[in-house]
């Protein structure tokens, strides 16, 4: 098998009449002189212009002390930019003018031919690889690994299982208790107050307009052990439909409260927080990733890459009037997982 | 050994001594100082990886002195008086300290988060610069791979610093990243409790976010860019075609003391822009943004341009039927597909790339000379192809921008990127194939007839012709001295004897991708072609264009690729010839007989 791309393997036609089977390199481009080669003044020039740039960073790093001495951050976001403006610019002239000094010296003032360095081949050579392979052999045979199987099975095993010490109690304290069916809970119970997030006030039914929105925690949330913990879990966005727009499953009637019905806020696709709520047409949409759910028609997906509707937070109300939970959610909130339905 | 007898040249004279008399060091000096590197702007944009990881370790280490790696809550009391009185974790309390208290430390932290944006940009910009001109073939296949390893670190470290202050909008991308961990078949749910220490978010990520921010992966980073830098060094870096340019030779200027100022001075032109950077442009301003809260989260957010890519996927990805339960276990195809799949099969193909290629042509030998881009079309469509996918992503990943920028249909800019997803790299291979090939055939025309001139001479019969100045020596070298890629031809599958012969299958198997790999192409201009074209006149119609397909040889028919209609080339020169005359055997025939 043959590659065809050496030059040599080029059968050219007509090469009989003394032309070459291949065009010969023209070897290194002739130097072409600078001004500052040429003219004595040119080359004055650039070095005045080098000594100039690195005089700009001295003048750089010397107003980016004035800066930090007379421009304190403050208390408001325009001092705060107005420090950091100055600040940057003198980081800035001190380094950027060094740069353009060096590369300027660089390019008008030092020797500028071109120059060839040959290379050689990386692979060792045939008698420093016999050489290599002798060495190694020799220093197998001193250490008679090869003849003591017994020994290197031990040698083996002992360098396996030494590692557990640090990788077991590792893995067994990483994940905490490593209990994932935590994810199927959250700390709805019966008869928990749906409140305000984030100021925690219990919500009143008739306080409910048609049409608003109502970002909901638990009343309690704040007596949990890890409250940001279960708030990820526990959000509900609130909304009241007119009933008459509203669609409900038959498993599904006692669910909502005279239009009011509570979805879960967290996208069953990858988890951020669904929270744009669009009005006329009840479709709530994650900023995230576009998924988007119909709230009049059991938060089923109508666009985007979620798959299952946001779950629905049963929900009554009780006696002083206020809304309620009826129970947690009757399905895991949040994305999808392996376990979800075991 | 100094002839000036100055106290500076004395001093210096013995330290040098010093240190070689304990070190040897005076071997190492005379090895490396005077070590040739060629010179070309796109050798610079790895400088500026590296140079923008220098401006990230100077930067990070004046951030860690100010910032509290804790999640414990704490009540904000400061200068920042929307946020007074505000529940958040230490470390955005520590944030916002930096920010508004730490003079220079918001300098600092913009300069942080900026130098991290343009080194993966630079990253990516130099790992085309590579792939391009096949710098990554033999001997530097294992240094693609390393560059690859840092950029896929480059991804890690910068997500990780990322969510470190704890804020809504970095909250959420830990969020989604949650949310995809989960989606993992079998071991999902547990690696999110690895990552977390328990249920999202816990109190355990950010130390651990901050340990892997500030130690593991940087000291991989730093160890790796040692690694790369020492193989350029060893392996001595790659140069473009040219006079006198060789894979024996490397053609440049010398380290000292030529690119101890350049390359030392870039380093300071690449800081000093990333101070203006930080200095004029505002980046994650936290403050605006308020702590982490699992409820809130904002519209028309967007993570750091790296990660919009795996963004874009997610958006693009249709829900309905995709999530799968078999036997009570659910698959979330709809969201490993996205963020798991997709970028795999990307960023494998780009890290495989070097091996396919290498089994595809069967050259084991070493290069050192670059290709131009339009000589290897094949090559450079696929490079096209995959970057055109990865920005379809990003555009993707942009959609409710885009959505809002333009007052577009959200829904309407998803479909059409799930349409240009697939169309889209085809169509860019295609078109990036053809015009390789077209500027292959006008580099033919070039050497063979010369520059166009623009003066028209008039013969005494009547004829007009324009006249063309011949290329100079350089000029004519830049575009001939390339090897002519060819499909493999292979030894039957029986010798002479009858007998089958082991590994005819695999060879088959690399015939076959070598006819798609090479099948189109133009080969460079031979002293013979050129003889024929200058002794037959300008006008001659000798084969200009040596466009195999499908093995058969049409030497004087350009056969446009796929749709498979010839289209008839005119061999330029000072009339533009309907039809060649007679054919002759050029060496697109001599290629069958091999």
């Amino acid at each position: 098998m043959s590659t065809h791309n050496h030059p040599t393997d080029v059968t050219v036609t007509g090469a009989t009449d003394g032309v070459p089977a291949v065009f010969t390199d023209p070897g290194i481009p002739h130097h072409r002189d600078r001004q500052s080669d040429l003219h004595p003044a040119a080359e004055k020039r650039a070095e005045r212009q080098v000594t100039l740039l690195f005089g700009l960073s001295v003048l750089g790093t010397i107003g980016f002390l004035v800066a930090y001495f007379t421009v304190p951050p403050g208390e408001t976001v325009a001092s705060m930019r107005l420090s950091n403006l100055l600040l940057g610019l003198g980081l800035f002239l001190a380094m950027f003018a060094i740069g353009i000094a060096a590369v300027h010296w660089a390019k008008s003032l030092m020797n500028a031919h071109e120059k060839a360095e040959d290379r050689h081949e990386l692979r060792s050579s045939d008698t420093t690889r016999t050489a290599a392979v002798e060495m190694l052999r020799e220093g197998t045979e001193d250490s008679s690994i090869g003849r003591r199987g017994v020994l290197k099975g031990a040698m083996v095993s002992a360098l396996a299982l030494a590692p557990l010490s640090v990788a077991v109690p590792l893995i067994g304290e990483v994940g905490e208790d490593w209990d994932v069916s935590k994810f199927k809970s959250t700390m709805w119970r019966k008869g928990t107050r749906l409140a305000i997030d984030p100021s925690g006030r219990p919500i009143r039914a008739a306080d409910v307009t048609i049409g608003s929105v109502v970002h909901v925690i638990p009343e309690n949330l704040s007596e949990a052990e890890h409250p940001l913990d279960e708030k990820a879990k526990a959000v509900v966005l609130l909304v009241r439909l007119d009933p008459r727009d509203l669609k409900e499953a038959e498993d599904r009637k006692g669910w909502s409260y005279e239009g009011i019905v509570a979805y879960s806020k967290i996208c069953t696709h990858v988890g951020c927080p669904v929270s744009l709520y669009e009005q006329q047409t009840h479709h709530l949409l994650c900023p995230c990733h576009q998924s988007t759910f119909d709230v009049a028609d059991g938060a089923k997906v109508v666009f985007g890459p979620a798959n299952r509707p946001l779950p629905q937070l049963p929900i009554e109300v009780d006696d002083e009037g206020y809304l309620v939970a009826q129970s947690d959610f009757t399905e895991p909130i949040g994305p999808s997982y392996w376990e979800r339905l075991r | 050994m100094t002839t000036t007898t100055s106290p500076a040249a004395k001093a210096a004279g013995g330290t040098a001594d010093y240190l070689d008399q304990r070190t040897g060091l005076g071997a190492a000096v005379k090895g490396l100082s005077r070590k040739i590197f060629p010179d070309h702007w796109s050798f610079l944009l790895g400088e500026i990886a590296l140079y923008s990881f220098i401006v990230i370790l100077i930067s990070g280490v004046f951030l860690t002195l100010f910032f509290v790696p804790s999640m414990a809550e704490t009540d904000y009391e400061g200068p920042w008086a929307a946020m007074n009185g505000v529940e958040m974790s230490e470390a955005f309390a520590s944030t916002l300290r930096l920010s508004f208290e730490v003079r220079g430390g918001l300098l600092m932290r913009q300069i942080h988060h900026w130098a991290a944006l343009l080194f993966m940009a630079s990253i990516v910009t130099h790992m085309m610069r590579v792939f391009f001109t096949g710098a990554f073939r033999k001997p530097r296949e294992l240094n693609w791979l390393i560059g690859f390893t840092l950029m896929i670190l480059g991804l890690a470290a910068g997500f990780s610093g990322y969510s470190l202050p704890d804020d809504v909008l970095s909250g959420n991308g830990l969020r989604i990243t949650d949310g995809v961990v989960r989606s993992i078949p079998i071991i999902g749910s547990y690696l999110s409790y690895f990552i977390f220490g328990g249920e999202f978010p816990g109190q355990d990520l950010i130390p651990r976010l901050f340990i892997v921010h500030v130690l593991l992966v940087p000291a991989i980073i730093l160890a790796l860019v040692g690694l790369h830098l020492f193989l350029v060094f060893l392996q001595k870096h790659t140069q473009y075609p040219g006079g006198g340019r060789t894979n024996t030779n490397v053609v440049g200027f010398p380290l000292f003391p030529i690119y101890v100022a350049k390359a030392g001075g870039f380093f300071f032109i690449v800081f000093g822009v990333i101070a203006l950077m930080a200095a004029t442009m505002t980046i994650n301003p936290v403050w605006n943004y308020g702590p982490y809260d699992p409820s809130p989260v904002g519209a028309g957010a967007q993570p750091d341009w790296y990660m919009l890519f795996l963004e874009g996927s997610l958006r693009l990805m249709p829900g309905q039927g995709t999530e799968w339960v078999i036997g009570g276990y659910t698959l979330s195809l709809n969201v490993l597909i996205p963020a798991v799949v997709v970028p795999g099969i990307l960023f494998t193909a780009l890290a495989a790339y070097p091996f396919i290629e290498q089994f595809v042509t069967g050259d084991k030998r070493e290069h050192h000379v670059l290709d131009r881009p339009r000589n290897v079309p094949f090559r450079t469509a696929t490079g096209v192809a995959i970057l055109t996918a990865f920005f379809i992503l990003v555009l993707a990943g942009s959609n409710d921008l885009i959505a809002t920028q333009f007052d577009l249909s959200i829904n309407d800019i998803t479909w059409t990127f799930r349409v240009l997803f697939f169309v889209a790299p085809v169509l860019a291979f295609w078109i990036t194939k053809r015009i390789c090939l077209g500027l292959q055939r006008k580099d033919r025309e070039l050497v063979l007839h010369g520059h166009e001139t623009g003066r028209i001479v008039r013969f005494a019969h009547g004829e007009y012709i324009e006249v063309h100045r011949p290329l100079d020596d350089q000029e004519r070298w830049l575009r001939v001295s390339q090897e002519p890629n060819r499909p493999l031809e292979i030894e039957p599958a029986e010798d002479s004897r009858g007998v089958r012969r082991k590994g005819y299958r695999k060879d088959v198997l690399r015939q076959r991708l070598s006819r798609i790999f090479f099948e189109d192409r133009v080969e460079p201009v031979t002293p013979a072609e050129l003889a024929a074209a200058h002794s037959h006149g300008e006008h001659d119609a000798l084969g200009s264009v040596h466009q195999t397909h499908g093995g058969a040889n049409v030497p004087e028919l350009d056969q446009a690729g796929t749709d498979g209609v010839p289209t008839v080339t005119a061999a330029g020169g000072g009339r533009r010839l309907a039809e060649p005359e007679t054919p002759q055997q050029g060496p697109g025939a001599d290629a069958r007989n091999h």
